[in-house]
C-alpha cells in the first residue's frame, strides 16, 4: 500500500470550471447580481454575494421517462397494513411520495443558488461600467504630524516615566554599590537581639556597630536615585491620515426617479470601494435634503420617499455642520460626492456657491454628479445647463479638487469616476484618443 | 473461531489519526481481508485530501482528472453550497476503479473512520472491480487514469484551438446523449485505453476517408424518382448495413456517420461515450458492490474488534456509522428516497451467509444450491463476480428478507383512478415482487431506450431515431426536446424520434426537429 498525501496540491482545481460555468450563466447571474445591488448596502461591497439564478439556461438535459401516463410498478418497504387489492390515493404530483422512479432529475429544483466571491461579484458589477485597466488614482495625502514613541529621555514629564527602565537602572546601580539588602540589616537585628539578652557583650557592641555601619550605607545609596529616572520619549512625525470620512448628499425630492438614485448609489458604491482600499476606516454619513436636510442611514437614504421643494444649500450647510461637530480636520480625511438632478430652489444657488467655496478648502474631494433621465451624455444638454450647475461651474476653476459630471446611464459611470480619479487629467487626455 | 484467539493490542487509540497508524490498519485489514474472506484485490494506493478537493473530486463525477466544462463549475457550485450550509456532509472516501485502486480518504475523518474507509473501499470495492464481470468485460482499469489525462489535454488543446464555445457546444451535446450511448453488448474484447489514445490519429483518417466516400454515393433526388417499391427497399436496406442500423450507442453513430461534424468533434464524442461506458458497470451494480463493500467493512471491523485490535469506544463509533448507512427509511417516511442500495445490498450479503450457515427449511426450498453449503464466502465471492443488481436480486432476494423490508407492490395505471396494491411480502406475492425489484434496477429499462432506426438517406437526411415505450411510459416532453435540440446539432439535419409501443410497434408519439427552429 502506498499513502499519497494530496493535500498540498494546487488548489482550485475546479476554478476553470467555475468560470466557464458563470460565463456561461452570465445573463442571468448577471440579472442577479443586478438585483442583489439593488438590495445590498454600499458597505457592502467588499464581500462576496450569494446568488440565485433561475436554472433555465443552465439545464443539462437528458432523455427521461416522464412522470404521469402509462403502466408503473412501484416496490417499496415498509408496508404496515396493505394487502392485496388495496386501493392507495394517487399522490400529486411533485410529491414523489412512491419514489424510485427513474425520473429523478437531481437538482432539479427552478432556483439554483450559489455564492459569487467578491471579485467574481466586482467583475460583474463593474461589467458595464466598462472597467478600465487600471485605475490610477493619487490623491494628495494629508499628513498631518502624530506623535511616536522614539527611546528614552532622562528628562521629561512625570506623565511619562518608563517604570520598567527606570526600576532596571535602580536595580543596576544598587547591586554595583553594594547596597545593603533587606534580610542582611533585618538578620542582624534578630542577631542583637539575641545577644543583648544571652551572649558577651563584647560581641553584642560589635554587632551594633555593623548594624550601624549598615544603616549609614543604606541611607547614602537610596534606593531610587534622580540618575536612575527614564522618560518615554515622543517625537513629532508626520503622518498621512488613515481615516476617511464619505459623505453622501443627495437630493431625495419626488423630481429624483428610482432610476436616478440607482445611478447615484452606483457612483457612491464606487467611490466606497475606492476609499475603502485606500484607508483604514472609511465613515458613511449619509445626508439627504429636500427643502430641509437631515442625516439619516442607508436604509432611510436609498428607499423613503419625500416630498418637498429643493433646497440644496441646506444640505451643505448639514455637511459642514457634521464635520465640525465631530470630524476634526486634523484627523480626518473627507470625501464628499453629491448627487442632484440640479434642480434648486432659484435664489439658493448663490448661498451653494457660498457654503461650497467655505467647504472645498477642507475637503480632499468634492465630487458633484448630475444625474438625469435617459441616454444623454453630457454635451447634448449643454444649452439648457440646471440652475445648479450653472452655479457651480463658477467655482469649480478655482478649486483643483472639486469635479461636476453629468451621467444619463450607468455605462457612463465608470468613465466618470475614472476621469474624476485621475489626477494627471493631462496624462488621461493622452491616452484617450 | 473468537474464541480461540488471544486477544490482541488495539490497533490505535484515540480520534487522530497519522500515517504510522494507518499502515498499520491497513496491514491488519488486509491480513483478514485476504485470509479470512478471500478477497482478490487490486494494490492500493491511499491519498489523503481535504474537503475542497473531495468537492472537486464531486464535480467531476468521481474522477480524479476531468476535462474542463461549466457542468462540473455548476455541480462544484451546487454542493459548496450545501456543504457550506450544513444541508448535505460529504462522503468519507472516493474510490476509483483504476489499477493502482485510487482511494481518497478525507482529512477530517477520524482514525476509526478511515479503518472504516479503508476496510469499506480498499478491500469491498476494490474486489469487487477487480472481480466483476461487468467491470471485467467493459473497463480497463489500468488505463483510465492515462485515458482521462488524455482526454483532458485533448479538450483542453481543442479549446486552444477552436475556442472554449464550440467545444462547449458538442460537449453539451454528447453528455445530454450519454445514457443513450453505451454498448450493452460486447462486441469485441474489453476496451484498452491506451490504444484508444494512441489511434486517434489514425483513426480520424481513417473516418474522413470512409466517410467523404460514403456521402458522395449518396443517390440524388433525380435518380430516386425511378425507383420502384423493391429498389428503395434495398436502398434502405443497403442504408441500414452501411450505417450499422439500427443503432444503440447515439454518440457512436454521430461520431461515426455524422456527415458536418469535424475530426476533432467526433473525437470529443468518442471522449464521452468512453467515460459514460466506463461508468455503465457501476450504474448496473449499485446495490452489489455497495453491499459488498459493507459487508465486507462490517466483517473486518466486527473481527478486529473480536480480536481486540479496536477498541470498544472505536467499535461504538463505527456502528454508530455504520447504522445510519444501513438504514432504510419506510415508503411513508419523510426521508424515504428510494431504496438504500447500502441496506438492501448489505442485508442481502448477510441474508446469503446465514443460508449458507443456518438455512430453515424455507431458505432450503428457495435456495438448495447454497443453503447449508457452509461456504459463506465463497459463495458471496461468487455473488460479487458473477451478478448486476437485477440477475443478483432475481437469484438472491429471499422470502426472508422481503417479509424484513415488508416489501410491497404499487401498481400505477394512468387510465385507473387510484393505485392498486397487488402483491405484497406473502407466499404468493414473493415471486412477483422480486421479479419486479429486480425489473427495476435493470438499466436497460431505468433508462429510456433509444436507438437510431432509420436515415432518409434518398431525402433530406432526416434522422430517425426510435424511444421503445414499454407499458405506456412516453419521454418527458420538455427534456425532450431540449435533447433533441442536441441531436440535431449533432446531426445537423432534421431529426425525429418516434415514440413506439415495444411490444405492438404502434406509434404513440412523434417528435420533429429540424436545425434552425
Amino acid at each position: 500500500m502506498i499513502i499519497v498525501d494530496r493535500r498540498p496540491n494546487p488548489k482550485g482545481k475546479s476554478l476553470g470550471n467555475r468560470r466557464r460555468f458563470i460565463e456561461r450563466a452570465r445573463a442571468e447571474v448577471k440579472g442577479a447580481v443586478m438585483d442583489a445591488l439593488r438590495k445590498r448596502k454600499i458597505t457592502d461591497t467588499e464581500t462576496g454575494e450569494k446568488v440565485s439564478i433561475p436554472t433555465k439556461g443552465i439545464d443539462e438535459p437528458s432523455f427521461r421517462h416522464g412522470s404521469t401516463g402509462g403502466k408503473r410498478n412501484y416496490v417499496v418497504p415498509g408496508n404496515k397494513e396493505h394487502v392485496v387489492g388495496d386501493e392507495i390515493e394517487r399522490p400529486q404530483s411533485g410529491q414523489g411520495g412512491k419514489g424510485g422512479d427513474p425520473a429523478d432529475s437531481g437538482e432539479g429544483s427552478d432556483a439554483f443558488e450559489f455564492t459569487l466571491s467578491r471579485e467574481e461579484f466586482l467583475d460583474l458589477f463593474f461589467e458595464d461600467l466598462e472597467l478600465p485597466d487600471l485605475v490610477k488614482k493619487r490623491l494628495s495625502e494629508t499628513a498631518s504630524p502624530e506623535l511616536s514613541r522614539a527611546g528614552y529621555a532622562v528628562s521629561g514629564n512625570p506623565s511619562n516615566i518608563n517604570l520598567i527602565r527606570t526600576m532596571r537602572n535602580s536595580m543596576a546601580r544598587r547591586i554595583s554599590l553594594k547596597r545593603p539588602k533587606l534580610e542582611e540589616i533585618e538578620a542582624l537585628e534578630e542577631e542583637i537581639e539575641r545577644l543583648a539578652h544571652t551572649g558577651p557583650e563584647m560581641l553584642w557592641r560589635e554587632a551594633k556597630d555593623r548594624l550601624e555601619a549598615i544603616q549609614r550605607r543604606t541611607r547614602a545609596i537610596p534606593y531610587f536615585d534622580p540618575i536612575d529616572v527614564r522618560y518615554n520619549r515622543f517625537e513629532r512625525v508626520p503622518k498621512p491620515n488613515i481615516q476617511a470620512v464619505m459623505f453622501c448628499l443627495m437630493d431625495v425630492s419626488g423630481s429624483m426617479t428610482e432610476r436616478m438614485k440607482d445611478l447615484a448609489k452606483r457612483f457612491f458604491m464606487l467611490l466606497h470601494i475606492f476609499l475603502v482600499r485606500r484607508y483604514k476606516t472609511v465613515d458613511l454619513v449619509f445626508i439627504r435634503h429636500t427643502s430641509t436636510a437631515q442625516e439619516v442611514d442607508e436604509e432611510t437614504f436609498f428607499y423613503s420617499r419625500e416630498t418637498g421643494g429643493t433646497v440644496v444649500s441646506t444640505a451643505l450647510a448639514e455637511m459642514d455642520r457634521i464635520i465640525k461637530e465631530r470630524y476634526p480636520l486634523d484627523a480626518w480625511n473627507i470625501y464628499a460626492a453629491q448627487a442632484s438632478d440640479g434642480d434648486n430652489f432659484g435664489a439658493d444657488s448663490g448661498r451653494c456657491v457660498q457654503f461650497l467655496s467655505s467647504l472645498l478648502p477642507i475637503c480632499q474631494y468634492f465630487a458633484y454628479i448630475e444625474v438625469s433621465e435617459g441616454i444623454d451624455s453630457f454635451g447634448d444638454r449643454r444649452m439648457d445647463k440646471t440652475d445648479l450647475w450653472r452655479a457651480y461651474a463658477e467655482v469649480a476653476p478655482a478649486f483643483e479638487n472639486f469635479a461636476m459630471r453629468r451621467v444619463g446611464d450607468p455605462a457612463q459611470i465608470f468613465p466618470v469616476f475614472h476621469d474624476l480619479f485621475a489626477r494627471n487629467k493631462a496624462a488621461i487626455v493622452n491616452q484617450e484618443p | 473461531m473468537p474464541d480461540t484467539i488471544e486477544k490482541g493490542v488495539p490497533l490505535f487509540e484515540g480520534a487522530d489519526w497519522d500515517y504510522d497508524k494507518l499502515k498499520v490498519a491497513f496491514d491488519a485489514i488486509e491480513k483478514i481481508a485476504v485470509e479470512e474472506l478471500g478477497l482478490d484485490t487490486y494494490p492500493t494506493q491511499v491519498e489523503v485530501i481535504t474537503s475542497e478537493q473531495m468537492l472537486d473530486a464531486y464535480a467531476s463525477v468521481g474522477l480524479p482528472l476531468m476535462y474542463r466544462h461549466w457542468s462540473f463549475g455548476k455541480s462544484f457550485a451546487y454542493n459548496e453550497a450545501m456543504y457550506r450550509k450544513g444541508l448535505q456532509g460529504l462522503a468519507y472516501e472516493i474510490v476509483i476503479n483504476s489499477n493502482p485502486c485510487l482511494c481518497y480518504i478525507m482529512e477530517e475523518n477520524s482514525m476509526t473512520m478511515q479503518t472504516l474507509v479503508m476496510a469499506h473501499a480498499a478491500f469491498g470495492h476494490n474486489h469487487f472491480f477487480k472481480n466483476n464481470y461487468l467491470f471485467k468485460q467493459w473497463t480497463d482499469a489500468s488505463g483510465i487514469l492515462d485515458y482521462l489525462a488524455f482526454a483532458r489535454d485533448y479538450v483542453a488543446k481543442c479549446e486552444e484551438r477552436h475556442g472554449v464555445g464550440r467545444v462547449e457546444r458538442v460537449l453539451d451535446a454528447a453528455h445530454a446523449l450519454m445514457d443513450q450511448s453505451v454498448n450493452r453488448y460486447a462486441r469485441r474484447g474489453p476496451l484498452s485505453f491506451a490504444e484508444e489514445a494512441k489511434r486517434e490519429q489514425e483513426r480520424r483518417a481513417h473516418a474522413e476517408q470512409t466517410f467523404n466516400d460514403l456521402w458522395r454515393t449518396v443517390p440524388t433526388k433525380a435518380t430516386l424518382e425511378g425507383l420502384d417499391s423493391k429498389e428503395a427497399a434495398e436502398l434502405k436496406q443497403e442504408t441500414n448495413r452501411r450505417f450499422g442500423l439500427p443503432e444503440e450507442n447515439l454518440l457512436y453513430f454521430m461520431e461515426k456517420h455524422a456527415p458536418k461534424l469535424e475530426a476533432w468533434e467526433r473525437e470529443l464524442c468518442r471522449i464521452v461515450r468512453n467515460i459514460a461506458q466506463y461508468y455503465y458497470p457501476q450504474k448496473q451494480t449499485k446495490v452489489a458492490n455497495e453491499g459488498c463493500a459493507t459487508f465486507v467493512h462490517y466483517e473486518i471491523m466486527t473481527r478486529l474488534h473480536q480480536k481486540g485490535m479496536l477498541t470498544d469506544g472505536s467499535m461504538l463509533e463505527f456502528l454508530h456509522s455504520h447504522t445510519s448507512v444501513v438504514s432504510q427509511p419506510d415508503y411513508d417516511d419523510r426521508r424515504y428516497n428510494g431504496i438504500n442500495p447500502y441496506a438492501l445490498g448489505y442485508a442481502m450479503m448477510e441474508d446469503i451467509k446465514r443460508i449458507c450457515l443456518t438455512p430453515t427449511a424455507e431458505d432450503r426450498e428457495w435456495f438448495p444450491e447454497i443453503a447449508g453449503n457452509n461456504d459463506p464466502y465463497g459463495t458471496l465471492r461468487d455473488a460479487w463476480a458473477n451478478y448486476r443488481d437485477e440477475s443478483f436480486i432475481l437469484q438472491f432476494l429471499s422470502p426472508n428478507l422481503m417479509r424484513k423490508f415488508r416489501l410491497f407492490r404499487v401498481r400505477d395505471d394512468a387510465a385507473e383512478t387510484n393505485m392498486r396494491v397487488d402483491a405484497i411480502h406473502d407466499e404468493s406475492g414473493y415471486r412477483e415482487l422480486r421479479a419486479a425489484l429486480a425489473r427495476s434496477y435493470d438499466l436497460s429499462r431505468r433508462e429510456a431506450d433509444i436507438q437510431v432506426v432509420e436515415l432518409d438517406m434518398a431525402g433530406d437526411r432526416t434522422l430517425v431515431l426510435r424511444h421503445a415505450v414499454y407499458d405506456g411510459v412516453l419521454l418527458d416532453e420538455k427534456t425532450c426536446q431540449m435533447v433533441l435540440r442536441h441531436v440535431v446539432e449533432l446531426w445537423g439535419y432534421p431529426v425525429r424520434l418516434i415514440e413506439t409501443d415495444a411490444v405492438t410497434d404502434a406509434v404513440m408519439k412523434t417528435h420533429n426537429l429540424a436545425p434552425g427552429t
